[in-house]
């Protein structure tokens, strides 16, 4: 039972995590019908640049800094590439961002080169026990702030003029255009989002247990992917439910792994694109998303 | 005043839909756009607004401006911002938002606060049905609620002329003779309106002066009373048959070469 709630505390925060880079895919889906495939880059960027910056002016100022540059990357994006290029096919703008996504990639591997930077959060790795259950201190940390974060952003989304006008423009942008509402702006505001949350996610998956910045911390994004899908990528609810399920189905798996050991080694890894399929082969639009998403 | 000079209007630069449409709506006045499916109507109000482009439209030539201001080149945010506002066809709410919502989105172009809530409270005294499902989904509407969200939506820009694209469509009558008794009520609280429509009937009713569009080009033009008495817009828009039966037939056999019907 122990290792159970364990687990679950686990996934949950995981899930927390998977929950912030879902939803940023699903706002910039909304805002610019664009599925952004640099996240991965995004994130790595944003650890990156904590990382760098806190060896010389401390880690709170990183952490902002950090956070301000990686929107700029996602703003300049948007600015130069996305919105230049309104209403070209859907998968020329996917293949764009996947462009975009290996220069960085590239890049950003050659600075690191083959060490492995560490971020020195302020708290460390240290176990955390609340009753029987045990988190990192990172991971428990992890979940508070994307709490925090997930409650401003959907209560900005419901009250704020930027969600009306984001949702206005989601469901019918020509409309919205007509009723004075600048798309572009409301496009450019949700990569901001997208990428700063993506460089927050960034900053805690690459904290204990993880050991550091590394290339491969690229590859964690792309199992955001499958919980944006099968939560509907239109959805930013169903980005949320989706992270939980992707991250309490991965650590479940790689807790659970001797039992499921018929299934091979690193299952944990492979569950997340199981778990997309199932849900699809049932929802073909995800739990939560719209029927039709393409407009004609 | 609106004035729209020699336009020229193609899609995909094949298919001519305007060709040549010359018109005016004065400061303070309603005036009527009539004509069939094809006609035009709508491409002229996708070009006032210019969201022509989305449509894969272009402007071959003409011009049109707003209070002296050229329109051409500005995006449909800042059509909007010179105050002119459409009513889109079809009427196209936000389903998924709450009726308010939908009035708060047709306020985004503007900063300003308290012209906001003046405009909210002038839409919800004219609407009053909007005040009462406030909180509900525009979706769950019905058709001539819609039909009252959308101009109240559009009102809320506070616009100095509204463009209103086929309000009547699917509508029962009664709720037409109601949206025609709006647009008159709205053009008294001092705003001029641009009336596209396929019921000449109403639009007759409402407006000062009337245009009717045929094939991309204006047909016949004039004061809306003289224009409901000519024999051309009875026989092909009002349906009185002037005479017989048959001889309205022919009627309107010979007159297919300058007025059709059902040209689309």
């Amino acid at each position: 039972m122990t290792t159970f709630l364990t687990l679950l505390l686990n996934g949950l925060s995981l899930g927390a995590i998977y929950a912030l880079i879902a939803l940023g895919f699903a706002v910039i889906f909304k805002a610019s019908e664009v599925v952004s495939f640099m996240h991965g880059s995004l994130l790595l960027f944003g650890a990156y640049t904590i990382a760098r910056l806190n060896e010389s002016i401390g880690f709170f100022p990183a952490f902002v800094l950090g956070v301000l540059a990686t929107a700029a990357v996602g703003l300049l994006v948007e600015r130069l590439l996305i919105n230049r290029l309104r209403g070209a096919p859907v998968i020329s703008l996917a293949i764009i961002t996947i462009g975009v996504d290996i220069i960085m990639l590239t890049e950003l591997t050659r600075r690191i080169g083959s060490d492995i930077l560490n971020v020195g959060h302020p708290w460390g790795g240290e176990f955390v026990r609340i009753g029987g259950v045990g988190i990192t201190e990172n991971r428990l940390y992890a979940m508070l702030t994307a709490g925090i974060l997930i409650a401003l952003f959907f209560a900005a989304f419901k009250f704020s003029s930027w969600g009306v006008a984001m949702r206005a423009s989601a469901e019918d942008g020509e409309t919205a255009a007509l009723m004075g509402i600048k798309l572009g702006r409301v496009s450019a505001l949700a990569w901001i989002i997208g990428a700063g949350l993506a460089a927050v996610a960034g900053l805690f998956l690459v904290g204990s247990p993880t050991p550091g910045v590394a290339p491969g911390v690229h590859n964690v994004a792309l199992r955001a992917f499958p919980a944006a899908i099968l939560g509907g990528l239109d959805s930013t609810g169903g980005a949320l439910v989706g992270g939980m399920v992707i991250g309490i189905a991965e650590a479940m798996a790689a807790g659970y792994q001797d039992q499921l050991l018929f299934l091979g080694r690193g299952f944990g890894d492979v569950v997340p694109y199981v778990v997309m399929i199932l849900v699809l082969l049932v929802r073909p639009s995800g739990l939560f998303g719209t029927k039709e998403l393409t407009r004609v | 005043m609106l004035e729209v000079d020699d336009l020229r209007v193609t899609y995909g630069g094949a298919v001519r839909a305007l060709r040549g449409v010359t018109l005016q709506v004065p400061d303070g006045k309603v005036v009527a756009v009539l004509g069939s499916n094809g006609a035009g109507k709508t491409t002229l109000l996708r070009t006032i607004s210019n969201t022509l482009k989305l449509h894969r439209g272009k402007i071959e030539t003409g011009s049109i401006s707003f209070d002296g201001a050229p329109l051409a080149g500005r995006d449909a945010a800042a059509v909007v911002a010179t105050g002119l506002v459409q009513v889109p066809e079809g009427r196209r709410i936000f389903s998924r938002l709450t009726v308010e919502e939908n009035l708060r989105a047709g306020g985004m172009g503007s900063k300003d606060k308290s012209a906001k809530t003046a405009a909210q409270a002038r839409v919800y005294d004219l609407f009053p049905v909007l005040a009462e499902r406030r909180t509900q989904r525009g979706g769950l509407l019905s058709g001539g609620e819609q039909q009252m969200l959308a101009i109240g939506r559009a009102l809320m820009a506070g616009p100095k002329l509204l463009l209103l694209d086929e309000p009547s469509l699917g509508l029962a009558p009664r709720i037409i003779a109601q949206i025609g008794d709006i647009v008159r009520e709205i053009n008294a609280q001092g705003t001029s309106v641009l009336l596209v429509e396929q019921n000449a009937n109403m639009a007759l009713r409402v407006a000062d002066s009337a245009y009717v569009l045929d094939v991309g080009k204006v047909s016949l033009e004039g004061p809306a009373d003289e224009l409901a008495a000519t024999d051309a817009v009875q026989r092909l828009y009002l349906g009185h048959a002037a005479g017989e039966e048959s001889q309205v037939q022919q009627a309107v056999a010979k007159s297919t070469k300058t007025l059709s019907r059902w040209t689309a």
